[in-house]
């Protein structure tokens, strides 16, 4: 039986037109994907202020709360740092049930199959370890509602065909990727591991980074910019200075904020509390006898063990590294306006105006004794410098022409000009290249 | 019946001679220099019930001198004599959680005497999750499954009872993440904590050369070790713990 339009009437549930376009036509799914982004960012801030208040541990349990139901805990409970780690667990199932509707979306039709799998294997191992291990009754539950949750999103009856390559193999990366999350997270909480931690809030970023390049390749712009590039010289480009300076730039990202990631879970607060000198003094002294002067001195109210002179060395290179990034920014952003035009320019000035934010950031953050919410927002920025630099990355190396003015034509200038003022909105995507 | 009484009499007499044998070592801690200003504790009075429950004023204890420039919150204790620890008859020591702190901060307790961790907030505290981070790997491999452990408003009391002797083992509550106490786990029963006016007294010490300690969280971490010579009178240290 069909319908009007011709679209077969089998399927077991509601399909939206906007569902059932194809993704290369789909505005909505550009929506979508950066809702899911944005969504993200806020559970990185969400994760930021559970360690700015040393709250990773004030819900012993995982996945329930307190003995409850996760979704049930009442919210009476939700005092201290347990507001924070519990929003931090509700709104990262949130953002779990946008990512498989997004890997879902992004697959089409073709993926059901290998979804239904991994959603049927997921229930059966919740249901094997509710089975053999009674005790762990939450975790099976928690697994099996997981799978249950995959296993409908297969089971829908979606029509669309399949994004263009790599986006349904990015769909399927950051559904692996929020499991794997999800369970990091709970791991950390159990086993008592701020390595955990660690890597937890590594992978947060790498994260965010996919879901905005997922957003940024459904756009209109990106579309545009695959319709205008269509010779397959350009798909494998030779890397120039400034594309290799970019990528390694992007990579000192990534470097500076597990730097972060790891002072953050030390759980030592600020080991150095002055800037820009460090104890009065271009390089502080490390030898035991110090250390102990300064811990003498440390009034932590929070972030209370110790400090080591490992933990001052690693403030120190971080604040190296900072100075590396801002440095190799700027010569980016001025590479990009100097030589070049349109996109790369536009967004290296972009990720210089977030480097110098960031910069301000880290020297708050220090000066304001670490306050939690200055401390989150340089997580932010830093979430948001690493995903730009990662955009500008794939820009400049799926689209040299964009920074080659002096193979760019006129024409193409001003096309891009174009393009790159309508990035973000929605419209048409050409066939998979 | 003579012969028991004979008994009795010769446990008596060597009791009393045990208790006449023993002395007391006295002393004072003081701290030499100028300690960092406290701080108030900024997240507690932020929050709206333990900040009531405080009064509007909270700050950290770290240093806390007296008039003479005497130190509180330092554990001495005796080292290297033979590990002992306590019967069932040594009572157990209290660690009460009031107003979202702990008190007190600074605790010594013996290998084998039991710790009971109270929850006298009320009900508007619903509950505090008592943390504890030991090191000594008895202690580790005993509380591996009890490291972290809720206690409501108005639970019975929790009861620790560690094995290993460790320095300062930090115990927090993971819900108010301000709220820190250290206990020191000593194999033997000679140690004190010293009071606010920096005295401590250890009790009932055999006459004799010993090696006595003082630990500071703050500016005595590792110890300051010295000999003391307990003779039938008893002993007296001083320590001056200095800040740099």
């Amino acid at each position: 039986m069909k319908t009007a339009a011709g679209v077969p009437r089998s399927g077991l549930f509601f399909r939206p037109s906007f569902l059932m376009n194809q993704p290369s036509n789909n505005r909505w799914l550009h929506r979508y994907a950066v809702l899911t982004a944005l969504a993200t960012l806020a559970l990185i801030g969400i994760g930021g202020l559970v360690t700015s208040h040393e709250a990773g541990m004030s819900v012993p349990d995982w996945p329930n709360s307190y003995g409850y139901n996760m979704f049930l805990f009442p919210p009476s409970k939700w005092i201290g740092g347990i507001l924070y780690e519990h929003t931090h667990r509700l709104w990262a199932s949130m953002v779990g049930l946008l990512i498989v509707a997004l890997t879902r979306w992004l697959g089409g039709r073709p993926i059901r199959k290998p979804l239904a799998i991994v959603g049927l294997i997921e229930v059966l191992a919740g249901i094997a370890v509710f089975v053999i291990w009674p005790s762990e009754k939450a975790t099976g539950g928690f697994l099996t509602g997981i799978g249950g949750l995959v296993l409908l999103a297969a089971l829908i009856w979606i029509r669309g065909e399949a994004a263009p390559r790599p986006l349904p193999q990015l769909g399927w990366a950051v559904f692996f990727i929020v499991q794997l999350q999800g369970l990091l997270g709970g791991l950390r909480v159990v086993l008592f591991k701020d390595q955990i931690g660690i890597f937890h809030a590594t992978l947060a970023q790498i994260f965010f980074v996919l879901l905005c390049l997922i957003a940024l390749m459904t756009s209109k712009w990106w579309n545009r910019m695959v319709t205008q590039h269509t010779t397959r010289d350009t798909l494998v480009p030779s890397a120039s200075g400034l594309q290799k300076l970019i990528l390694a730039t992007t990579a000192l990202i990534l470097f500076q904020l597990i730097l972060g990631a790891t002072m953050r879970h030390q759980h030592a607060g600020l080991s150095i509390r002055d800037f820009p000198l460090a104890y009065g003094k271009l390089w502080p002294a490390t030898d035991p006898a110090s250390v102990a002067r300064y811990n003498e001195h440390r009034m932590e109210m929070i972030d209370i063990n110790p400090i080591t002179a490992f933990q001052i060395q690693l403030q120190m290179v971080h604040r190296i590294v900072a100075l590396l990034i801002l440095g190799a920014v700027a010569f980016c952003a001025w590479s990009a306006w100097r030589k070049h035009f349109g996109a790369v320019a536009k967004l290296s000035a972009f990720w210089l105006g977030l480097i110098f934010c960031q910069a301000g950031l880290g020297a708050a953050t220090v000066l304001s004794g670490k306050a939690a919410d200055v401390a989150t927002a340089h997580v932010l920025v830093g979430a948001l410098s690493l995903a730009t630099g990662a955009a500008l990355s794939i820009i400049a190396l799926r689209f040299p022409a964009l920074g080659l003015a002096s193979t760019e034509s006129k024409a193409l200038r001003a096309a891009n000009m174009n393009g790159v003022m309508d990035v973000g909105s929605a419209g048409e995507m050409p066939a998979a290249r | 019946m003579k012969s028991s009484f004979a008994l009795l009499t010769a446990i008596g007499i060597a009791s009393l001679a045990q208790f006449a044998t023993a002395a007391d070592i006295t002393g004072t801690v003081t701290l030499s220099g100028t300690p960092p200003a406290e701080i108030d504790i900024k997240p507690l009075l932020n929050d709206p019930v333990c900040g009531k429950l405080n009064g509007g004023k909270a700050t950290t204890h770290f240093y806390v001198v007296g008039p003479n420039k005497g130190l509180a919150d330092v554990v001495v204790m005796l080292k290297g004599v033979p590990p002992q620890a306590a019967d069932a008859s040594t009572p157990p020591a209290v660690l009460d959680q009031k107003g979202c702190l702990y008190s007190p901060q600074i605790l010594a307790i013996q290998t084998g005497q039991k710790l009971l961790v109270k929850n006298s907030d009320p009900a508007s505290v619903p509950m505090h999750n008592v943390h504890i981070n030991p090191t000594a790997a008895a202690n580790v491999a005993a509380y591996s499954t009890k490291i972290s452990q809720p206690q409501m408003s108005g639970a019975p009391d929790l009861t620790y009872d560690f094995s290993a002797p460790e320095n300062f083992m930090k115990f927090q509550c993971d819900v108010h993440p301000w709220m820190f106490a250290w206990v020191t786990v000593v194999d033997n029963p000679y140690f004190a904590v010293t009071g606010e006016d920096g005295k401590f007294t250890i009790k009932n010490v055999k006459p004799g050369k010993y090696k006595i300690v003082a630990l500071h969280r703050k500016a005595a971490n590792a110890g300051i070790e010295k000999d003391v010579e307990v003779k039938d009178s008893g002993a007296t240290v001083d320590f001056t713990i200095e800040i740099k």
